[in-house]
């Protein structure tokens, strides 16, 4: 139990227009593994993400991340558990202005680091994504893999414990696809980072032999270690 | 160490989105700046009409006729009186005798009349000047004065010193009226500026968000926003007072109308009154801005 990064116990999500999202969901994730989440679209992958980092609060049960219990947390105290994991989504979500160097010194700018940390971080984290030769360009200058690498380290440049990534893949063909895996599964490996990934890209899924949780209308229906996408369970 | 470079990355964005929505703070810093020039002018008015009113009352004297037909005996015994009472500072006593030498003095006419008054019909009255401790008091102290035995009239400047001052608090309390409008309308206005600016950058907000910026983190930046604004609007008013100031006191010589109206001193007058304009604008600022954030920026 120790080696628990993330425990969820009897997690029901009900949003204010009465759909149920997630139910009754129990659920421990260890230190260290490497998780996706499929399921079809509208099966609770983004609001169980979201709620492991505060961004959704359950209605009922109980959240725990790296210690912390996300649904005590006090909204002035979510910043402290956000700094403890890197998120990373769709869309990218990069400052266009910002170069990539700046995009990812924005998230050290921000917790207060100082420049000579921030710029060591920095530069490791554009090593580990492969960037490091591109780090003055600018986003547009960017394919969308080459994006979505800047977004994975703005988000583990603060060495977080825990990734959280909500479909990285959805706007990225198959080889920039590959590309993302690769990274994503060296940072699991080479520093521990805990991952957890809604994805329902078959291909990817199938490739990796990762834990795979598996929902359907919110429910957990299978919790596989080197799992496939099994399309009977979806 | 942290904290200074949290503050200084604030007021670099804060420096950044005043230049980025230029004309929107310009609409900002000109409605401050025509507030604060009015609120110089106030505190300008009312700060120098406080020092006159002050300086005409420390001249403000009781004169205390006694009866004509007063005893010397009873004059004493007014006078022991008088001595008694708290309220009074300084007693100067001028008798019959010698008001009638200083006319006497003043023309040649004045002294062929007075010469042919004796004693008993004589129009001229024994008189104390009194100076007061303290002059808000001087109405009871004039009343009490008239109770002593033989005292025929009491005078003092009770009109002149009364109507100035009822004149010129009603004039302050116009102009603060017009002060509160204006702040008001500048409060809005800079609501209205950080509002853009916070609607303008809700995706750096969010992303901040995410990477666990702090509540303080993310606010501040456009508090400090507001405060700049108010800072700026305040260079032209303190321009204004400053030498409008220096040029109103040089060319009336420090006193307006008559000599009995003096202006303050312009050092350091002028500096505690730009100090005030001051942190006036950027307390305005703040609360625009402070109020937009607790608005628009929910966290
Ligand atoms: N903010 C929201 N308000 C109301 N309903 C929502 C909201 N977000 C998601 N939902 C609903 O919750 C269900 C699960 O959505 P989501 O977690 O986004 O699924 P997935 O990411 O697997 O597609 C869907 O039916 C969706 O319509
Ligand atoms: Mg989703």
């Amino acid at each position: 139990m120790k080696m628990d990064l993330i425990r969820l116990k009897n997690v029901t999500k009900q949003y204010k227009n009465g759909v149920t999202a997630i139910q009754d969901l129990t659920l421990s994730i260890k230190k260290g593994s490497f998780n996706f989440v499929i399921g079809g679209s509208g099966s609770g992958k983004s609001t169980l993400i979201k709620m492991l980092y505060r961004e959704e609060k359950p209605t009922t049960g109980q959240i725990v991340v790296g210690g912390v219990n996300v649904v005590r947390l006090r909204n002035s105290k979510v910043y402290k558990l956000r700094r403890k994991l890197g998120i990373v989504f769709q869309d990218y979500r990069l400052l266009p202005k910002l170069t990539v160097y700046e995009n990812v010194n924005f998230a050290m700018e921000v917790i207060g680091a100082s420049k000579v940390e921030s710029r060591k971080k920095v530069l490791k984290a554009l090593e580990v994504v492969g960037l490091k030769n591109k780090i003055h360009n600018y986003p547009d200058q960017l394919s969308g893999g080459e994006q979505q690498r800047v977004a994975i380290a703005r988000a583990i440049v603060n060495e977080p414990k825990l990734l959280l990534c909500d479909e990285p893949t959805g706007n990225l063909d198959p080889d920039m696809s590959m590309e993302i895996m690769k990274v994503l599964d060296t940072i699991n490996k080479e520093t521990g980072t805990t991952i957890i990934m809604a994805t329902h890209d078959k291909d990817i899924v199938n490739r990796m032999k990762k834990q795979v949780i598996t929902l359907k209308d919110g429910r957990l229906v299978n919790f596989k270690e080197k799992g496939t996408y099994n399309n009977e369970a979806v | 160490m942290k904290l200074f470079r949290m503050l200084g990355i604030s007021f670099r964005d804060a420096f950044k989105s005043v230049f980025r929505n230029f004309s929107l703070s310009l609409a900002s810093i000109s409605c401050i700046t025509i507030t604060l020039i009015i609120v110089a002018v106030a505190i300008i008015a009312s700060f120098n009409v406080q020092n006159f009113t002050k300086e005409i009352e420390k001249d403000l004297t009781i004169v205390v006729f006694m009866e004509n037909d007063a005893t010397e005996e009873e004059v004493l015994n007014a006078k022991n009186q008088l001595e008694k009472m708290k309220n009074i500072a300084k007693i100067t006593f001028e008798s019959k005798e010698k008001v009638k030498e200083e006319m006497s003095k003043e023309s040649e006419v004045f002294d062929t009349v007075m010469s042919s008054w004796t004693d008993e019909d004589t129009p001229l009255k024994d008189t104390f000047q009194i100076k007061v401790k303290n002059v808000e008091k001087i109405r009871n102290t004039a009343n009490n004065i008239k109770r002593i035995k033989k005292v025929a009239t009491v005078k003092y400047g009770e009109g002149m010193v009364d109507q100035l001052v009822s004149a010129f608090s009603s004039i302050t309390k116009v102009t603060y009226g017009i002060v509160i409008a204006l702040i008001l309308v500048t409060v809005f206005l800079i609501i209205n500026t950080i509002k853009l600016t916070i609607f303008s950058r809700k995706r750096e907000i969010s992303i901040m968000r995410l990477v666990g910026a702090s509540n303080m983190t993310i606010k501040m930046p456009f508090i400090i926003e507001g405060m700049i604004l108010g800072a700026i609007g305040s260079i032209v008013p303190i321009l204004i007072a400053t030498f409008g100031y220096l040029a109103f006191y040089n060319h009336f010589d420090g006193y307006l109308f008559s000599k009995l109206i003096l202006l303050i001193q312009p050092e350091p007058f002028i500096y505690t009154t730009s100090i005030a304009i001051f942190i006036i604008g950027i307390i305005v600022g703040m609360i625009g801005s402070s109020t937009a954030v607790r608005k628009y920026l929910k966290v």
